[in-house]
């Protein structure tokens, strides 16, 4: 079966993702060269790059999935602040538990995920006005819960946010001493999270319907799918995902305040579109999204071991890489146009 | 329907006038309420020689607004998508200015070089960034929100490598007059290049036909190519021209602070700027376009952010506000609810119908 | 009743806001029958369709599967009770796979989820079944136009369809292609499936088809075997003509008389995939016709002289020199003009006022530094609203509320203001009242005597007959003959069109 698909050449989706995992094994191989002893060549390194981007993974895999139903979600920065935010508060300045706050987390992002999906679906707006909308709307509303930064002192939260799970290899450091690698409990609900979407988007019907959705809409609606359901349903997905995302996010920088998570938009999209994700929908791959996001971890990763750049670089140099992969999906699509003529 | 023909004169001139009757009306609330709630709403008084008031203030902060409303609607009309890039254009802008100014320096007390070569190379850049987002939208066909999504985040990177991460302060009057006052002349000078600029924008629409290509692109693509229009060439130009015209806010808003806040110039404006283009009754998805719709739809938006601010909401919570007017206006704008509301309309009438019977 | 018989349908009707689509219209299919539904554009054979596969409700009438009654509210219901539909435009997702377009909203599950190995399994029994060479795991896209048009039939055939409706599938396939389509035809009338062939290829429907059904002007015309239906008989019917009693109109048409002088040669223009190479001259002071049957290939003959579609071959000379066509705009500095024949999707720019619409094409000669004056504008409105009698409220209103008729006439107007050497009216009649239709012929006549070259399309031929001097026949997308003067007959016109006579006798 393997070797067949691969003697029909490899075609388009695929090639983006090759490209993508190609780039990532270079760039990252390339640092472990340069930046050795800066520690990039230990396996912690790897795992830190998994640690920082927990919530972006969870929120680019949401992202993912919007995308490939061929619309788009620019909330998700915004709604992460604000899930910080309400969480940080709720903890600090109203004394609840961290369930609460977990609860109040993947409620916030569920209703941005109905309203924008039921705006996007039931009445046809654009998906992008809906959301930028969105996007206005939760960072104001961050900003009225508390124009202040709160910083999380909740034990329970720190302890969960502390809490290292030490995996059986390790590194030794300048002095000598043998370290340990560990991971957080994010990073293990963040991979959990990419490996069951990624079963879901291949094995249930809820998953084929967005691919198929995404593919041809009219095509779809006659073969007897349910459009507006189904695009309601991604949303609203992507909105939970977006809550538990911005906890995780939450649990790496233990506060909250209005200018968190900004760009985060960006990287969600550059992660999904760097993954091999059409704009234009039908194709894309949560795994694609994971390596789209170490891409950008890395990316960031390299310019601050540099130490020279300013961390504006990290920005720009992933902006140029996903108009690069834009231009290359246009190149694509056009180029396999005039093939089909 | 006899009648019908007979009023259709009537029933159009109704038609023209609308256009601008619901944003007359937007404006004439959010005033009306000001009005209301502080009296001397409308006073102008003369202080050091320099006029005070709201009105005047509205005017005046809402000045990039309106420069950056009108780019906007040129291209909504054109390309049925918006250019969210252009409050991170502003700031690019304004520090290529500073900089040139500073001669590389944080701060200056002189200009280190001529004024407008600084002026000439941020419009320069501006239309590099049009050209940019014009390239990725009008040739290789990519949602208009999406290409300029680019420069929307990579803009105010770009901005702190040139201005190496600091504020550039340009400490000379002669910079702080587009932001403050020209001699003795009491009116603020951000009003005369709002004003200017929608002049010189209405006359090169009145003077080519330029307006009528852009409304005829936005219609109808097909059937303007076969008339001879070139589409593509059509929107490239009208992000240039909205960029363009973003650079020259960027360097009004950068010469009121005498500096170069990339993290601050431009924030939000994106949002506002379309919103007065929702406002003005221009449909978003393109087509027929009103700059003068759109004028007042700026200062309607404005005049609401004032408002807000005098109520104490604060700057960061401005965008709950202006997040739910846009839902709203999109949502009357849908066709989906415009059905629904005929719908409703005309189950009502059947009714009526009925019930005469 | 016939047992064979698997869909009836009796005394159909359908109308649309008062005009009447269908009336009175008997179908009938029997079992392992390919039956071709004909008729002009217009006659009712889409709107018959729809309201067969649940699209439009109709109004009278009834429609039988079998022995049952059915009444179908949707497309998804008219599948359940074994009516399947494959348009011209494939319905299927080019991002999948062959397997999962042939499964998807109905994919077998093991445990809660997608089988993936049975319905790979499954789709390659159910291609196999079929003949079509295509493994299941290929991407749709990569499938070439006729593969995926089987891909659509096979999905339908899988879901037990009784009735297999097959929507000018052979538009966009070529020689080989349609072949490879008939062969899968043959083998479903084996298994019994009845189909329903909507065309316009004369040559197809005497390759594979038992029986054709006639319709024109939303009525049914007749039932007829195949073999038993000479092919200018068809035409004769479709067109509404009895052969026996076609009079040779040749009332107003004024033989062609000056000096020839070209204005338009074209020697081997062509457009892959739309039209054939031809050659073709266009002279000045003629009224020249482009006949044949619709999709025959007249719209896109003279989209390529026009440069709406860039011919991708031969060459072009305007006035004696050769010159290369790149876009609409260069065609028109060299004096063309095109009246497209979908009036709403290429003509008119809704939202924009008659003036607007009037005076567009002239602003776009001019250049966009060079705008009219509004006097200028005025003017020239209303100029051509006096002259053609547009009928409309004003000068300013929007063109969309103007009838269609009127809104023709200000797209003739359009050109007119131009002042062109070159006029294409691609079916400039179609849909419009008498009164207006016999002003739009007298106006074409007048340009011609005034010298310019007239390119005059028409699906009525009477019309043409009236008009144009010289007429050329298209057939299948290519040129096929040119009749003139003496010549220039229904009945010679229509065995043009209907071609291959010999053979099939």
């Amino acid at each position: 079966m393997k070797n067949r698909r691969l003697k029909k050449g490899i075609n388009s989706s695929t090639f983006l993702l090759m490209i993508t995992i190609i780039l990532f094994f270079t760039m990252y191989i390339a640092g472990m060269i340069i930046y050795s002893d800066n520690g990039f060549a230990k396996p912690q390194m790897f795992l830190n790059l998994l640690i920082s981007n927990a919530g972006l993974i969870v929120i680019g895999c949401g992202m993912t999935l919007v995308m490939i139903t061929g619309g788009i979600d620019i909330s998700v920065g915004s709604v992460t602040a604000l899930v910080c935010m309400s969480a940080a508060y709720v903890m600090e300045n109203k004394g609840c538990n961290i369930y609460v706050a977990v609860a109040i987390s993947i409620v916030l992002g569920g209703v941005f995920g109905i309203v924008q999906g039921y705006l996007i679906a039931y009445l046809d707006i654009q998906p992008f006005i809906v959301t930028l909308a969105g996007m206005f709307f939760g960072r104001g509303m961050t900003a009225v819960i508390s124009t202040d930064m709160i910083s999380i002192k909740n034990e329970l939260f720190l302890k969960w946010a502390n809490c290292k799970i030490y995996l059986p290899f390790g590194s030794v450091n300048r002095k000598g001493v043998y370290q340990q690698a560990y991971i957080y409990p994010t990073v293990i609900i963040a991979l959990a999270i990419v490996i069951i979407l990624s079963f879901a988007l291949k094995y249930t019907k809820f998953g084929r319907r967005l691919y198929a959705i995404g593919g041809n809409q009219q095509s779809a609606l006659m073969m007897g799918l349910n459009i507006r359901k189904t695009k309601m349903q991604a949303y609203i997905l992507n909105g939970f995902l977006t809550g538990i995302g911005g906890f995780l996010f939450c649990l790496n920088s233990c506060a909250g305040f209005v200018e968190q998570a900004k760009g985060m938009e960006m990287d969600g999209i550059s992660a999904a579109v760097i993954g091999g994700t059409l704009l234009s929908g039908g194709v894309g791959t949560v795994i694609g999204t994971l390596f789209g996001v170490l891409i950008k971890g890395t990316i960031s990763c390299l310019i601050t071991t540099q130490g020279t750049l300013s961390s504006w670089w990290v920005r720009i140099v992933l902006s140029a890489l996903l108009c690069f992969f834009i231009v290359l999906q246009s190149v694509l699509s056009s180029s396999k146009k005039k093939n089909s003529r | 329907m006899i009648e019908k023909v007979g009023n259709r004169k009537h029933c159009y001139k109704k038609i023209t006038e609308r256009r601008l009757f619901m944003p007359l009306v937007c404006l004439f609330i959010v005033l009306l309420a000001n009005v209301i709630k502080t009296p001397d709403f409308f006073k102008v008084s003369i202080n050091n020689g320099v006029l005070y008031g709201y009105t005047i203030d509205i005017l005046n902060r809402g000045s990039e607004l309106i420069i950056l409303s009108i780019g906007m609607t040129l291209v909504t009309a054109a390309s049925g998508g918006q250019d969210i890039s252009v409050g991170a254009v502003m700031a690019v802008a304004a520090a290529v200015c500073c900089q040139i100014l500073s001669g590389g320096a944080v701060t200056t007390n002189t200009f280190e070089n001529p004024l407008i070569i600084a002026i000439l190379a941020a419009f320069t850049v501006s239309i590099l960034c049009g050209m940019f987002n014009g390239f990725l939208v009008a040739r290789l066909h990519i949602q208009p929100m999406v290409a300029t999504l680019i420069l929307y985040t990579a803009g105010r990177g770009i901005a702190q490598l040139i201005t190496k991460g600091q504020i550039t302060y340009i400490r000379v009057d002669n910079y702080k007059i587009l932001g403050g006052y020209i001699g003795s002349c009491p009116v603020p000078t951000p009003i005369f290049a709002a004003i200017m600029t929608v002049i010189i924008v209405f006359l090169v629409i009145k003077n080519t036909a330029l307006g009528l290509y852009i409304e005829c692109v936005g219609i109808n693509g097909s059937a303007s190519r076969l008339v001879g229009l070139n589409s593509a060439m059509l929107k490239f130009l009208t992000y240039i021209i909205c960029s363009l015209l973003a650079g020259v806010a960027g360097i009004v808003a950068s010469s009121r602070i005498y500096s170069a806040d990339a993290n601050n110039i431009g924030l939000n404006l994106e949002m506002d700027a379309i919103l007065a283009v929702a406002l003005g009754g221009n449909i978003l998805s393109g087509g027929k376009f009103s700059l003068a719709g759109s004028v007042i739809g700026a200062i309607t938006i404005q005049a609401l952010t004032t408002t807000l601010y005098a109520m104490k909401v604060s700057a960061d919570q401005l965008p709950v506000y202006k997040a739910i007017v846009v839902i709203v206006i999109v949502i009357l704008q849908s066709p989906i609810f415009k059905k629904y509301a005929a719908g409703l309309v005309s189950k009502r009438a059947a009714e009526g119908i009925e019930g005469a019977n | 009743m016939n047992k064979k018989i698997v869909l009836s349908v009796k005394n159909i009707s359908k109308s649309f806001s008062g005009t009447k689509a269908l009336s009175s219209v008997d179908f009938s299919l029997q079992k392992g029958e390919i039956h071709a539904l004909m008729g002009e554009n217009g006659a009712g054979k889409s709107t018959l369709i729809k309201v067969i596969t649940g699209v439009y409700k109709y109004d009278e009438g009834e429609i039988h599967i079998g022995e049952r009654k059915i009444c179908n509210h949707s497309p998804q219901e008219a599948q359940e009770n074994g009516i399947s539909t494959v348009y011209q435009e494939i319905n299927l997702c080019p991002n999948l796979t062959v397997a999962e377009n042939l499964f998807i909203g109905r994919e077998p599950k093991r445990m809660g989820f997608i089988n993936w190995k049975l319905i790979n399994q499954k789709s390659e029994e159910i291609l196999r079944n079929l003949n079509i060479e295509v493994s299941p795991t290929q991407m749709l896209a990569e499938c070439s136009i006729a593969i995926q048009q089987m891909i659509a039939i096979a999905r339908a055939v899988d879901m037990r369809c009784k009735v297999l409706i097959l929507d000018e599938p052979t538009s966009s396939l070529d020689k080989e292609e349609v072949e490879k389509l008939f062969e899968l035809m043959k083998h479903l009338k084996k298994e019994g499936v009845g189909i329903v062939f909507v065309t316009h290829f004369l040559d197809q429907v005497y390759e594979v088809c038992d029986k054709i059904t006639v319709l024109r002007n939303g009525k049914f015309v007749g039932e007829y075997e195949t073999d038993k239906l000479p092919r200018v008989q068809l035409v004769a019917k479709m067109m509404g003509k009895d052969l026996d009693s076609i009079s040779n109109i040749k009332g107003e048409r004024k033989e062609f008389s000056g000096k020839r002088i070209p204005f338009i040669e074209a020697e081997g223009l062509g457009h892959q995939g739309t039209i054939k190479p031809f050659c073709l001259a266009i002279h000045k002071g003629e009224v020249i016709g482009l006949t044949g049957l619709l999709g025959s290939g007249r719209s896109e003959m003279v989209r390529a002289i026009y440069g709406a579609d860039k011919a991708d071959s031969g060459k072009l000379k305007v006035n004696g020199k050769e010159v290369k066509i790149h876009a609409p705009i260069e065609a028109m500095k060299l004096g063309m003009g095109y009246l497209p024949e979908d009036r709403k999707r290429d003509g008119i720019i809704a939202d924009l006022s008659v003036r607007e619409n009037i005076i567009i094409a002239m602003q776009a000669i001019r250049g966009m530094l060079k705008p009219m004056s509004k006097k200028e504008m005025e003017e020239a409105a209303n100029t051509y609203i006096d002259l053609l009698k547009i009928k409309t409220e004003s000068r300013e209103t929007p063109i969309k509320y103007l009838s269609g008729g009127n809104q023709q006439k200000v797209i003739i107007g359009r050109w007119l203001l131009t002042n062109p050497q070159y006029l294409i009216l691609d079916e400039p009649t179609r849909g419009i009242d008498i009164g207006t239709k016999t002003e739009i012929q007298k106006l074409v006549l007048e340009l011609a005597e005034k010298g310019k070259a007239v390119t005059f399309i028409s699906s009525e031929l009477e019309e043409m007959l009236r008009t144009c001097s010289r007429m050329v026949v298209l057939r299948d997308g290519g040129k096929v003959g040119e009749i003139e003067s003496d010549d220039l007959t229904q009945d010679n016109i229509m065995k043009t069109i209907a071609g291959g006579e010999q053979e099939n006798d």
